[in-house]
């Protein structure tokens, strides 16, 4: 049996999980396949999660489960893994799976495969997975017996191509045991830092700048072009790192995800932390000087030269008119 | 700290001729990104909270190169977990021979970076605090050490964040961005000669987890329109395919 994880927060799932199921039905073909949802009181998830086309969905129930803690997880989900029995365990490779996960796979003794972008079938399943910033995509096996846990990188599947059942799957409840001692995190609160000024979800058009526009000064050229284009100024993570932009202008799984119908990277070159923040634009151009950057595998234009000499001359061209 | 050494960042990775290994030969190496930032806060702490700042590294002979560089930038002293094995290991081997090297020293924070550049696991420094018993916390933008437990904050998804608490001795990984990264001076290189890097020869190594089939470039999931010519040129064919093909400026 194939055990997919899902993740919720409040009764809500988080929307990779859905992908995680889509990727999960994928690799168990025919082999069956069941759910798990965990949390304190995770009722109105499980319910969301038996619309899946699966055996059954577990539920773990426990109020030591909220707020999150990965000690609380992973003693969780081993208990439940003991009981299960799944030959391989799937969850999306979110901020909490990287937290618990491989505490998990290593008090389990199992092999672990993280931010997987797709699964090749066989007499043994193998994973495909991005190494060298994206540069390089390696094929991977687990070895071992026991059961096999694969994150899967969000947005590698798509959430509304998993299938649904004819009927509610049914919702099971899993027995575990926590002690309050065994848990040493205590979380606070979650809280942002500051109100979010700038709305990039919503911007039209966005010119996003990343490590290539290589210094501070240099920001006025990319605003330039911004203005031409009638687009919001974003930025990658180093950028923002560097106290060149504000954080609030930053583009990728720490930052805002985006979906504008126009999206031009000047010298960014596509790692995953920035592109499953925008990979949903309708049209990416990419303008960068490495022709291997990685940001071009998911352009419609791409331009490889410098930015410096193709920037100004855009916004002369977009003048003109 | 614990940190690894990995090819530059502008690297292009060749395969070589087996498929399952990159050409190491081709490469030049550096620390990676978020243990550099790692190594940074634990230079801080101990400004703050005194002590000694431990590096330690897991990995072939060229991996003495980033233990020099962080004894540079002001560490005391550096353990280099030496086999050529390690330079292509799983998290499991790396964190497993890192642990048996280190458990002896009885560190009151074990701080790593949050992911490697290369493979880009995440697990490595988890797995490591699972190994050492210690309790963890990922993906950490500050670090209040508030003895006998240490405060820090996780970063979450779109934008947030959360305070966590936990009793010392305890594992962070941090994030990239989390302070601003000094560099070495020529003092520090001069001083650097003198710290020692304490080699450990593993006895045997853990059993891989994970084995690599074979190494290939991406495929392209999309047709990219490539604009070739002068940067007027093709600013030109940019702006025109953008007004007329696709539509998306007016």
């Amino acid at each position: 049996m194939i055990l997919v994880v899902a993740e919720q927060r409040n009764g809500m799932l988080h929307r990779a999980s859905w992908e995680a199921v889509a990727a999960a039905q994928e690799l168990a073909g025919d082999q069956a396949l069941d759910a798990l949802v965990l949390g304190a009181n995770p009722a109105a998830a499980a319910a969301e999660l038996s619309e899946a086309a699966v055996g059954a969905v577990h539920v773990i129930d426990l109020p030591l489960l909220e707020p999150y803690t990965p000690d609380g997880y992973v003693a969780a989900l081993e208990q439940a893994i003991a009981a299960l029995k799944p030959t391989h365990v799937l969850l999306p490779h979110t901020y909490r799976t990287r937290d618990f996960a491989p505490t998990l796979a290593a008090r389990l003794g199992c092999g672990l495969v993280t931010d997987c972008v797709g699964i090749k079938n066989g007499d043994t399943s193998t994973f495909l997975r991005p190494v060298y910033q994206g540069k390089l995509i390696a094929e991977v096996a687990v070895e071992g017996e026991c059961p096999h846990l694969i994150s899967m990188q969000i947005g590698a599947y798509r959430g509304d191509s998993a299938k649904r059942g004819a009927a509610p799957a049914p919702v099971k409840a899993v027995a575990v045991s926590l002690d309050a001692a065994s848990i040493r995190q205590k979380p606070e609160e979650p809280f942002q830092e500051a109100k979010q000024a700038v709305d990039l979800s919503k911007a039209e058009r966005i010119v996003a700048v990343g490590r290539g526009i290589k210094a501070q000064e240099h920001i006025a050229l990319a605003e330039k072009l911004a203005a031409a284009l009638g687009a919001q100024l974003a930025a990658s993570r180093p950028i923002c790192d560097s106290g060149w932009l504000p954080m609030e202008r930053q583009v990728g799984s720490s930052g805002q995800t985006v979906a504008p119908k126009l999206y031009v990277a000047l010298g960014i070159s596509g790692a995953i932390q920035h592109v499953v923040g925008m990979k949903g634009a309708r049209t990416i151009v990419a303008i960068n000087k490495d022709a291997d950057a990685p940001i071009f595998e998911i352009a419609d234009y791409g331009i490889v030269g410098d930015l410096f000499a193709i920037v100004p001359a855009m916004i002369a061209e977009l003048e003109k008119a | 700290m614990c940190l690894k050494q990995v090819p530059t960042r502008e690297w292009q990775p060749r395969i070589d001729e087996t498929r399952r290994a990159v050409r190491e030969q081709d490469a030049s190496f550096e620390m990676n990104e978020p243990d550099a930032y790692a190594l940074e806060e634990a230079l801080r702490l101990r400004e703050k909270h005194g002590g000694e700042v431990i590096v330690c590294t897991a990995g072939p002979a060229r991996a003495s190169q980033v233990l020099r560089e962080a004894l540079a930038r002001g560490a005391d002293r550096a353990i280099h977990v030496e086999d050529d094995r390690l330079s292509s290991a799983d998290a499991f081997v790396v964190a497993g021979a890192l642990a048996d090297a280190v458990r002896e020293e009885k560190f009151d924070l074990v701080l790593t970076g949050l992911q490697s550049d290369d493979q880009g696991a995440a697990q490595t420094g988890v797995i490591l605090a699972e190994r050492l018993g210690l309790p963890h916390a990922t993906i950490v933008m500050e670090v209040q050490v508030q003895e006998p437990s240490v405060r820090v904050k996780r970063e979450l998804e779109g934008g947030w964040f959360q305070w966590v608490q936990m009793p010392l001795p305890a594992l962070l990984t941090i994030q990239s961005g989390i302070n601003q990264l000094r560099y070495a001076t020529l003092k520090g290189i001069m001083a650097a000669k003198k710290k020692e890097i304490r080699k450990v020869t593993p006895a045997a190594l853990p059993t891989a987890q994970i084995s690599t089939i074979s190494l290939d470039v991406p495929r392209k999931t999309k047709q990219t329109h490539m604009i070739a010519g002068s940067p007027a040129e093709a600013a030109k064919g940019l702006v025109q395919k953008l007004r007329d093909e696709a539509r998306v400026i007016g």
